[in-house]
This record gives structure tokens, C-alpha cells and sequence, in this order.
């Protein structure tokens, strides 16, 4: 069982994540177990949208360059939504984050995963991620403590909307 | 001067604790190199030639007297005694050891400075004008919009992985000694007709591979709505900004690629989102940096000093010095003086611990304590009573900070180059070195007038030689150092990109193709024209014809025999 970090808790999660078929095609949606969790790509449940939400079970992953302008007010229905970082110095998914927190009303689970570890949660975090795919091979134990690197903010974000200037 | 609260400490204080872990895992192995170097980067540290090198922020170019001292304490105890200040108006280390950066942060902390995003793909330092302030033809001080802009852009949760570096630049006087146009984000600071100030947001300028000037975006931006504006800039960049190819991922690509006119669209459609959110400035918040930034207790005093008079009068080398090194001033009686780092044969930008010391002695002996560095890479007394010129100047020439020689072709400004620069193709200092010993003559160097000389070691252009009137750019030609030269480029309202004149030249023979530049110069000057008046007026073709004269087919000399 991989293990992940959901609001600071490191907590047991395998949600797979589907990906296109070498055809291009959309892969088959795999029955699960009673509390599971399986991760669509964004085309994908845009183009079975009826049929996996009545599931239930169906979180949405986002690649770095997917736009949430497409999954837009749909947002707010979902339970999970998963961002993809395919480098931790690709800062797309920072904006995707607070698109789908902040523009779309999206409440669930918000996860990071892909080259996540420790020294980009505390951003992260403030873009509305709350949950965290550490890389494996990294101290998931001390990845924790990142989210907290910082305490106090210049700029508004998703957790803490006033900027300091309204507060100080 | 910018103070910092509790908050602002705290921030700083916790980017050490940060660092510090950084290194620790790095240093057991935790971190691999391709992870640590990124977040090195955005606190300024990069692995040179001969050893790390440690960038400090100096935002927007403004130092207190305690922070010099600072600076030249950390080069005794953990450099070799000096340091060299940027064409961005930083200080950068350039003998550090990798395991005592965290120690040297936490002492710059102590004093209200660090190194966060100095440098890596993230909001650079902000710039301005090194007269910010004091200058006679200010219309609006940049530095509190500067200081509003440092804070939204540190640590800034969403920008903190861009696509490529990010440089902004604000100005708030006449001529524009920031830059502006040669920005990815350039701000002019205005007065409407109603006497309220807005911006001019520029986007897409920026030197390195591909110079451009920027294009205007929004003519007039309300301050309140300055920082969601630049967030939806910086959205708009952060999403479509291209990260498949290193070179053609700055913002400038982008608006090129969707037209300025396109792009301004895209960020007007994001900025409606943004627009009057929490982010929108308060009336409070504008107010409250202003407080920080307002006259030092200035004399009253009539101007014309008679005793300042009498000595230019007496002193022709202190008439020359004021004529060079001293900047008209609002404030009657006082002036701003240019403490010059570029004595003939130093390297240009260098201070030593023992010359930061005597300057921050300066400051607080003849101009409230505070010290600017300038994009030039001198250092600025902003507030010098006229009286007390003649007696700075003494002190200056004591520590060779008093060479008249501001804005003349000795006060060139160059980039470490190959000497220290791992990026660097091409070393910087020997040429800036061979055009100071050929040009050597003050006299000489007087009767020329302006003449801006940019030296850059590579085409990162740290030295912004495409908007040097005279441009000098290392290259690598078969592993052996070759210089390329442009003409007519400049910096201001009327920013231009140079041209190149042709073949580049080995390092031995720039001091004589100097020579002849300022030769057809000479020869096709009228009366007290400019350089670059009397390149508009005759072309490059000249300056061609005598620099490649006799090369068959215009061919550099080491061409021609290899």
C-alpha cells in the first residue's frame, strides 16, 4: 500500500491513475473495491462525464498542460481531483490549483503527484493543494514538515485569502 | 528606507531555516544535484568555475549604511575581501563556501537582507532608478510601488517555478534610468492631467539571445489594481509560457508568438477574474510604504553654496569630478554624487571590504546613512549637502572611488565573464581592462563626452551589451575567445537594440578596433555631438569601412590567417 499525505496526515492510498492507451484511446474504467478511487484523465471524464459520475468512484487528474477552463463549474461536483507535476520546477499546476479552488469552487481533495517532495509543498499548500503522492523515494515522514516551512505570507492564496496587507 | 516588521523578519528568518535543511540534505545526500540546484538558485547560489557564487538582493538598488558594513564583513569572513555589484543592482560573492551560505544568510537576516530569488526561473529583485527620490526630473518616486511589488513577489505561491526568469523594472522620472523597455515586466510611474498617478505597464522586453524592447499593454493602470494586474501577467506566462526549450521561454517569446495586442487581451480576460479581489491595494497599504520613503531632514538652504563655487572655481580635477560624478538634485543646496567603480585597471562593479567600510563611513557622515547602487555598478550618495561635496570628494579619491569618469567611456559596465562565470564564453575583464589603459587620458576621455561601453562573456548579456552605445559580446569560436561588437544601441525612453558591425575580433586586438571606433568618431563629430548623435547622423558603414580596412572582404584578422 503507497502511502501519501492528506492534510498533513500520512495516510494509506492506492488510487491508480488512468492513462490513454498507446492507441490514444481512453483505457477501460476498472470496477473497484467499496471505497475505492481510480483517477480519469480530464479528457476522458469530459467525454464520459455522465456515466463516471454516476460511479462515484472517480477522481479527475489534470496533465500540467490541461486547461480547468474545460472542467470549469463541473468543478464543484467532484470528490477528488489530481494535478500532475512532471517536474517540481514546472509551476503549471500551481496555477491549475488555484483555478479549480479559487474560480470554480472545487472542495474536495485537491492532490499533488508526479516529482512531488518536500521542498514544493509549502507553495503548494497555498495554491489549495491539501493532499500530497510524495515520490517514493523520498521521507515522506519529513516531506510533511515542508508544508509548514513558511508560516506567514505576503500575497493572498488559497487557504489564506487576505494578503498580510489586509492583516498586519 | 524600507524597515522591516515582525512579518517581514519572520519571512526572512524562515527562508534560512529553510536553506539550511536544503544544504544539510544536499550535503547527506538526500537532495541530488539536478533537485538542489533549482532551489539553490532562487536563493542566489550558483556552482562557478573556481567556487560557488552567493548573489544578495539589494532591492530596488537601497542599502543603510549597517548593511555595507554587513556586506563588507562577510566578504572578510567568508570571501576573499571583496565583492562586485550587478547590472541589477545586487552584490554578488564570488569565493563562498557552499556549507557556510546558510551561516552568511543568517547574518544578512540580522540586517534585513537575504537572497531569496536572486535568481533561478522565479520574480527576480526589482529595479529602479538609483536617483529614485532625489532626481530633479522625477515625476513620481518609484520605490514604495517598488516595495509593493518585493513583497507581492516574495515567495509568491503560484510564480515560484515560471518558465524562465522573471525581471521587472519600475521608473518614476523623465528619463528612464531603470530600463524600462528592456524588462520582461517594465512600469512607468506617470501623472495624469488630474495630477493621480497610474502606470504604463510594458511587457516583453529583456536582452540575452533574442534583445527586444518591450510593447506597451495598459497605458494607464490605477495603482490599486497594480499587483491583480501583474498577477494576471504573470498567470497568463506562468500557464502558456513555453518550457520545452530553455531559449525561447521568456515572456517576450510568448507575446511575440501571440502578438502584444493578444496577449494584452488574455491578461485583460484573466485580470476581470482578479480585478477588485482581495489583492486590490488598499488606500492604507499604498500609504504605509510611503511612509518609508519619505525627505530626509534636508536643510534649508539657497543652493549655489559660494564655498562649493569657490572650489570648483580653484580645483579644475574637482570641477571635472563634480562635472562627471555629481547629479542635479530637487532639493536646492543638495546634490547626489556617483561614487565611481570603475578606477582604470579594477575590475568594474568591485568593492573590498575596506572600501564598503569607508563608504558606509561616507553615508552616514554626508548623506543620512544610506547608500544606492546604481545599474551602472556604482555607488550612490544620494544626499550631499553642496558644502560638503569638496570634502566628500577627498575621501572618495582616498578609497579611488573618485574617478570623474561617469558616463564617459571608462565607465563601462561589464558582466565577471570568464574569469568567474561558468555560463561566460569569453572572459570580460581583460577587455574592459584594455579599453581603460588604452583610453587612459582624462582629458582625452573628457573631449569625447558620453559614450555607454557594454561588455557582456556570453549571450545572457548580463552586461547589456545590446544597449551599449559601443556593445562588446564574448563568443567562443572554436574554443578560442572572440569579441563581437554592435553600435548604437541604448538604453531610456528611446531604447534600441545595436547592430552588429560584422566579424568578431580576438582579445589582443579589441584595444585598436576601440581605437578606430572613437577615431571615426572624432573625424565625424560636429561640435560637441554625442557618440551615438553622430552615429545617427553617419551610419555604421563608417565605422565598418575603418575597423575592417584592409581585411580582405571584411574578415577579422585570426580568420583571415587560420
Amino acid at each position: 500500500m503507497s502511502r501519501i499525505i492528506v492534510d498533513k496526515q500520512i495516510v494509506d492510498c492506492d488510487a491508480p491513475i488512468l492513462r490513454a492507451n498507446e492507441d490514444g484511446s481512453f483505457p477501460i474504467v476498472p470496477e473497484l473495491s467499496e471505497q475505492g478511487l481510480v483517477f480519469v484523465s480530464l479528457p476522458q471524464y469530459l467525454a464520459q462525464k455522465a456515466e463516471l459520475t454516476a460511479r462515484g468512484d472517480v477522481g479527475v487528474w489534470f496533465a500540467a498542460s490541461d486547461e480547468p477552463e474545460l472542467l470549469g463549474a463541473d468543478a464543484a461536483q467532484l470528490a477528488f481531483i489530481a494535478v500532475e507535476f512532471p517536474a517540481f520546477t514546472d509551476g503549471r499546476g500551481f496555477s491549475i490549483g488555484r483555478l479549480l479552488r479559487e474560480r470554480y469552487g472545487f472542495t474536495g481533495q485537491l492532490r499533488a503527484f508526479g516529482d512531488v517532495f518536500k521542498d514544493t509543498l509549502n507553495y503548494l499548500a497555498r495554491c489549495g493543494f491539501n493532499a500530497f503522492a510524495v515520490r517514493a523515494d523520498k521521507d515522506i515522514e519529513d516531506a510533511v514538515k515542508g508544508i509548514d516551512d513558511f508560516t506567514e505570507f505576503y500575497q493572498s492564496s488559497v487557504g489564506q485569502p487576505q494578503p498580510l496587507f489586509r492583516r498586519r | 528606507m524600507y524597515i522591516y516588521d515582525d512579518y517581514d523578519q519572520k519571512i526572512v528568518d524562515q527562508r534560512v531555516a529553510q536553506y539550511r535543511d536544503q544544504t544539510r540534505r544536499y550535503l547527506a545526500g538526500e537532495l541530488t544535484d539536478d533537485e538542489f540546484r533549482p532551489l539553490r538558485l532562487q536563493n542566489g547560489l550558483y556552482i562557478q568555475r573556481h567556487a560557488p557564487m552567493l548573489r544578495v538582493a539589494i532591492p530596488y538598488g537601497n542599502l543603510r549604511s549597517d548593511q555595507v558594513r554587513k556586506l563588507a564583513e562577510l566578504a572578510r569572513k567568508y570571501d576573499k575581501g571583496y565583492v562586485h555589484f550587478t547590472t541589477r543592482q545586487n552584490v554578488q560573492y564570488n569565493w563562498p563556501a557552499l556549507e557556510n551560505v546558510p551561516e552568511m544568510l543568517a547574518e544578512l537576516a540580522s540586517v534585513q537582507m537575504h537572497a531569496i530569488q536572486t535568481s533561478g526561473n522565479c520574480i527576480r529583485n526589482t529595479t529602479s532608478d538609483q536617483f529614485a527620490g532625489v532626481a530633479y526630473d522625477e515625476i513620481v518616486d518609484p520605490r514604495p510601488w517598488c516595495e509593493i511589488i518585493r513583497q507581492w513577489s516574495t515567495f509568491h505561491p503560484e510564480f515560484a517555478h515560471l518558465p524562465r526568469k522573471f525581471k521587472i523594472a519600475v521608473n518614476g522620472a523623465q528619463e528612464d534610468r531603470a530600463a524600462v523597455l528592456v524588462h520582461d515586466i517594465g512600469i512607468n510611474v506617470k501623472l495624469n492631467a488630474q495630477g493621480q498617478v497610474g502606470f504604463e505597464i510594458y511587457v516583453g522586453g529583456g536582452l540575452g539571445r533574442t534583445p527586444m524592447i518591450g510593447d506597451l499593454i495598459k497605458p494607464w493602470l490605477e495603482p490599486a489594481h497594480l499587483l491583480t494586474y501583474l498577477d494576471a501577467v504573470l498567470r497568463v506566462y506562468n500557464r502558456y509560457g513555453r518550457r520545452d526549450n530553455k531559449y525561447k521561454a521568456r515572456i517576450k517569446i510568448l507575446v511575440k508568438a501571440m502578438t502584444p495586442e493578444v496577449f494584452a487581451a488574455k491578461v485583460d480576460q484573466e485580470w476581470a477574474y482578479l480585478k477588485n479581489g482581495p489583492q486590490t491595494l488598499t488606500d492604507e497599504e499604498i500609504a504605509r510604504n510611503h511612509r518609508f520613503f519619505t525627505a530626509p531632514a534636508y536643510e534649508s538652504l539657497p543652493g549655489d553654496d559660494p564655498s562649493f563655487l569657490a572650489a570648483i572655481e580653484a580645483s579644475p580635477a574637482f570641477s571635472r569630478w563634480v562635472d562627471r560624478n555629481v547629479f542635479a538634485h530637487k532639493v536646492p543646496g543638495y546634490a547626489a554624487v556617483t561614487l565611481s567603480l570603475k578606477q582604470h585597471g579594477a575590475a568594474p562593479g568591485d568593492a573590498t571590504d575596506a572600501q564598503l567600510d569607508a563608504v558606509a563611513d561616507l553615508a552616514d557622515r554626508f548623506s543620512f546613512g544610506e547608500v544606492r547602487v546604481s545599474h551602472g555598478q556604482n555607488l550612490i550618495l544620494a544626499d550631499v549637502k553642496e558644502s560638503e561635496l569638496f570634502a566628500l570628494w577627498e575621501e572618495a579619491k582616498r578609497i579611488g572611488f573618485a574617478t570623474p569618469n561617469i558616463g564617459l567611456l571608462t565607465d563601462l559596465i561589464c558582466c565577471p565573464g570568464g574569469d568567474f562565470c561558468s555560463l561566460a564564453n569569453a572572459k570580460s575583464l581583460p577587455v574592459a581592462k584594455s579599453v581603460q589603459e588604452r583610453f587612459d587620458n582624462l582629458d582625452f576621455l573628457f573631449d569625447l563626452g558620453e559614450i555607454d561601453i557594454n561588455i557582456s562573456g556570453c549571450i545572457n548579456a548580463c552586461g547589456h551589451h545590446h544597449i551599449g552605445h559601443i556593445g562588446i559580446l564574448g563568443v567562443d569560436k572554436n574554443n578560442a575567445e572572440f569579441y563581437q561588437i554592435t553600435l548604437g544601441g541604448r538604453q531610456g525612453v528611446d531604447a534600441q537594440i545595436g547592430k552588429v558591425i560584422g566579424p568578431s575580433f580576438a582579445q589582443e586586438e579589441m584595444a585598436d578596433v576601440m581605437s578606430k571606433i572613437i577615431q571615426v568618431f572624432v573625424d565625424n563629430r560636429e561640435g560637441d555631438e554625442r557618440f551615438i548623435d553622430t552615429f545617427d547622423r553617419i551610419g555604421i558603414d563608417p565605422f565598418k569601412n575603418k575597423v575592417y580596412e584592409g581585411r580582405p572582404a571584411g574578415r577579422a584578422k585570426k580568420e583571415v590567417e587560420a
